[in-house]
């Protein structure tokens, strides 16, 4: 008997099954991650249904939000969510697209990192902190100083003073929009960032070469050639706001209509999950919220699908050119 | 044509002068927020805090039992979200590297990873609190697990690649299998990468409110029983800063600053040791 050659072929079949199990292990957690998203949809879907068959499409088009008659219509939340996700990236892109020029070809290489982290680290503040923020210090402050201003000098004016009329309230459309916008500009600027770093630093001194000022080596070869990325940066951006709950939920001032005006309390679809679920009494309400959220869902899943894709064939060309 | 060449030099310096203004703006927005927390949040700062439960209106308690809550289950959700997610990336980094399926895979991931948590929260109440019929703990674990997760198979699959071909190379040519070279050789390389994805993810979960405001709800006592509600300091915070109450107002202060001290904390020292493996990185 050649006892070695058995322990080696004993050992050598340990080694198959171990290897099998773990591959098995790996590629069963990579399964789970589709599986959880399959999940996410199918459970929105099962427990929107009772809703959605219930009122049909006036549950998309209808502004009226009644528990009492057990009445309800996505329009107000679905409004909210557009327009202050809309007016945050307006504030928040200038900014983002600011920054991004100035850590990738201004700052000096010892303020790159410390601004850089910097940045990065208004984005690791959780969202109820600017929740908080955003109630007891920033709209106060807009309440006394810019609503004011807004409403003196834009109010008068034809077709967007409607937008700047009324009260002052401090919380409300606007207010969430400040807030959101400050929650984006770290992912937006870190995205485009990243993506301005993947210019060919041979294509920027082409430019240089030819007499042209930093600025225009910017606007002229960074920004065509990273187009696509800062969309794409853009859009997780949007994501992001589309969905923040909480920040929202504080400063929004939870009110299911729409208003003309921008300065006037509203409601977003997250605010009014985070506000009314977990007291939502009847089939009908719950199941209404959770149509909502799968509103929700559907939107950010496109914003953030199409704003993915754009980053991917960013990156296919990037590993190309090389 | 001087005077062109003058705009020219004026424009750049005005694009320029801007975007340093950006900067600016948004260094003050992060300035600003965490002089607010220490300046509400310091002055009620006492042993209390970490020694008394939340208080009911009026009367003075602290915040030991969220505090508590919020540790459990940031644990639980690490515990289960970290491994599951570092096992998916290493499928993702070493298994099926190239295949159509990985590819699909991280884009889920990477959907999954930008979500709405309070989508999340939803999803956890369909799976598990409509189905024990109340609010629990472990209900709330299993959300912030969803939300570590993504973050874990990311990073954990970004720090597997970082690991020289070379090296799994040598492993493979002395005949060892796959697993193998994979938790011998790949793992203890990649080690404090993977820990720093770890940390990230932390960080991540442990500011989360939206999740857990219809999952763990809240208990104004303690508790430890994973079945029932429990306190957490983020819906503490929510349900205390819009209370009435002048001390439920500053125990949310006070919790603002601990969550985000710990969070800021944990980033930072994230970022210090990524820096340290691979000086000559990006980030």
């Amino acid at each position: 008997m050649n006892t070695v050659a058995a322990i080696e072929a004993r050992h050598a079949a340990g080694q198959r099954l171990r290897e099998r199990l773990f591959r098995g292990a790996t590629l069963a957690a990579a399964l789970l991650v589709l599986l959880l998203l399959g999940g996410v949809a199918l459970s929105l879907a099962i427990g929107a249904w009772p809703a959605l068959s219930h009122f049909k499409l006036s549950f998309l088009t209808r502004e009226i939000w009644n528990p009492v008659t057990d009445q309800y219509g996505a329009l107000a939340p679905v409004y909210g969510t557009l327009v202050t996700s809309f007016l945050a990236l307006l504030l928040a892109i200038p900014v983002s697209f600011g920054i991004a020029i100035f850590l990738t070809e201004l700052a000096p290489v010892w303020l790159k990192r410390p601004v850089g982290v910097a940045i990065e680290l208004l984005a690791a503040v959780p969202s109820i902190i600017y929740g908080i923020w955003g109630l007891f210090v920033l709209a106060p402050i807009l309440q006394a100083h810019v609503q004011p201003w807004l409403i003196r000098w834009f109010g008068p004016l034809p077709l967007v003073g409607r937008l700047f009329q009324g009260p002052p309230f401090g919380i409300g459309i606007l207010s969430a929009s400040f807030v959101l916008a400050i929650m984006v500009i770290p992912f937006i600027s870190a995205v485009m960032r990243d993506v301005f770093e993947t210019v060919p630093d041979v294509l920027k001194e082409s430019g240089y070469g030819l007499g042209a000022t930093t600025w225009e080596v910017i606007w002229q070869v960074v920004v065509p050639y990273a187009r696509t990325g800062m969309i794409g940066g853009v859009m997780l951006g949007l994501g992001r706001a589309l969905g923040e709950t909480m920040a929202v939920t504080f400063v929004i001032g939870n009110a299911h209509r729409i208003g003309s005006s921008l300065l006037a309390p509203g409601t977003t679809i997250s605010a009014s999950i985070a506000n009314e679920f977990a007291e939502a009494v009847g089939d009908l309400y719950t199941s209404s919220l959770i149509a909502l959220g799968a509103i929700l869902f559907l939107i950010t899943f496109t914003v953030i699908a199409l704003a993915r894709y754009m980053l991917m064939r960013l990156e296919r060309r990037a590993l190309s050119s090389v | 044509m001087k005077n062109r060449r003058a705009i020219r030099k004026g424009v750049n310096l005005l694009a320029l002068a801007l975007s340093g203004l950006a900067t600016a703006i948004g260094l003050f927005f992060l300035g600003a927020i965490l002089w607010t927390l220490v300046k509400n949040g310091i002055a009620g700062l006492t042993p209390a805090v970490f020694s008394a439960m939340t208080p009911p209106p009026g009367s003075s308690g602290g915040l030991l039992n969220a505090i508590y809550g919020s540790a459990v289950m940031t644990l639980i959700g690490i515990l289960i979200g970290g491994p599951v997610g570092m096992l998916a990336g290493t499928y993702l980094a070493e298994y099926g590297r190239t295949s159509w399926l990985s590819s699909v895979i991280r884009f889920v991931n990477d959907v999954l990873l930008s979500a709405p948590s309070i989508i999340i929260g939803l999803f956890v109440y369909e799976l598990l609190v409509v189905r024990m019929g109340h609010f629990s703990a472990i209900a709330g674990a299993v959300a912030l697990a969803i939300i570590a997760m993504p973050v874990t198979v990311r990073t954990t699959e970004d720090m597997l690649n970082l690991v020289p071909q070379g090296m799994k190379d040598a492993s493979t040519a002395m005949g060892a299998y796959p697993w193998r070279t994979i938790t011998s050789v790949i793992y203890p390389a990649a080690r404090s990468g993977v820990v720093t994805g770890l940390l990230l993810a932390i960080a991540r979960i442990s500011g989360e409110t939206a999740p857990l405001l219809f999952t763990a709800l809240n208990n104004q006592f303690w508790s430890t029983n994973l079945l029932a509600p429990m306190a957490n300091l983020p819906v503490v915070i929510f349900q205390f800063a819009l209370s009435p109450y002048p001390n439920w107002q500053q125990l949310a202060w006070t919790g603002a600053l601990l969550i985000t001290v710990s969070i800021l904390i944990l980033s930072i020292t994230a970022r210090v040791v990524v820096a340290r493996l691979n000086p000559a990185g990006r980030r």
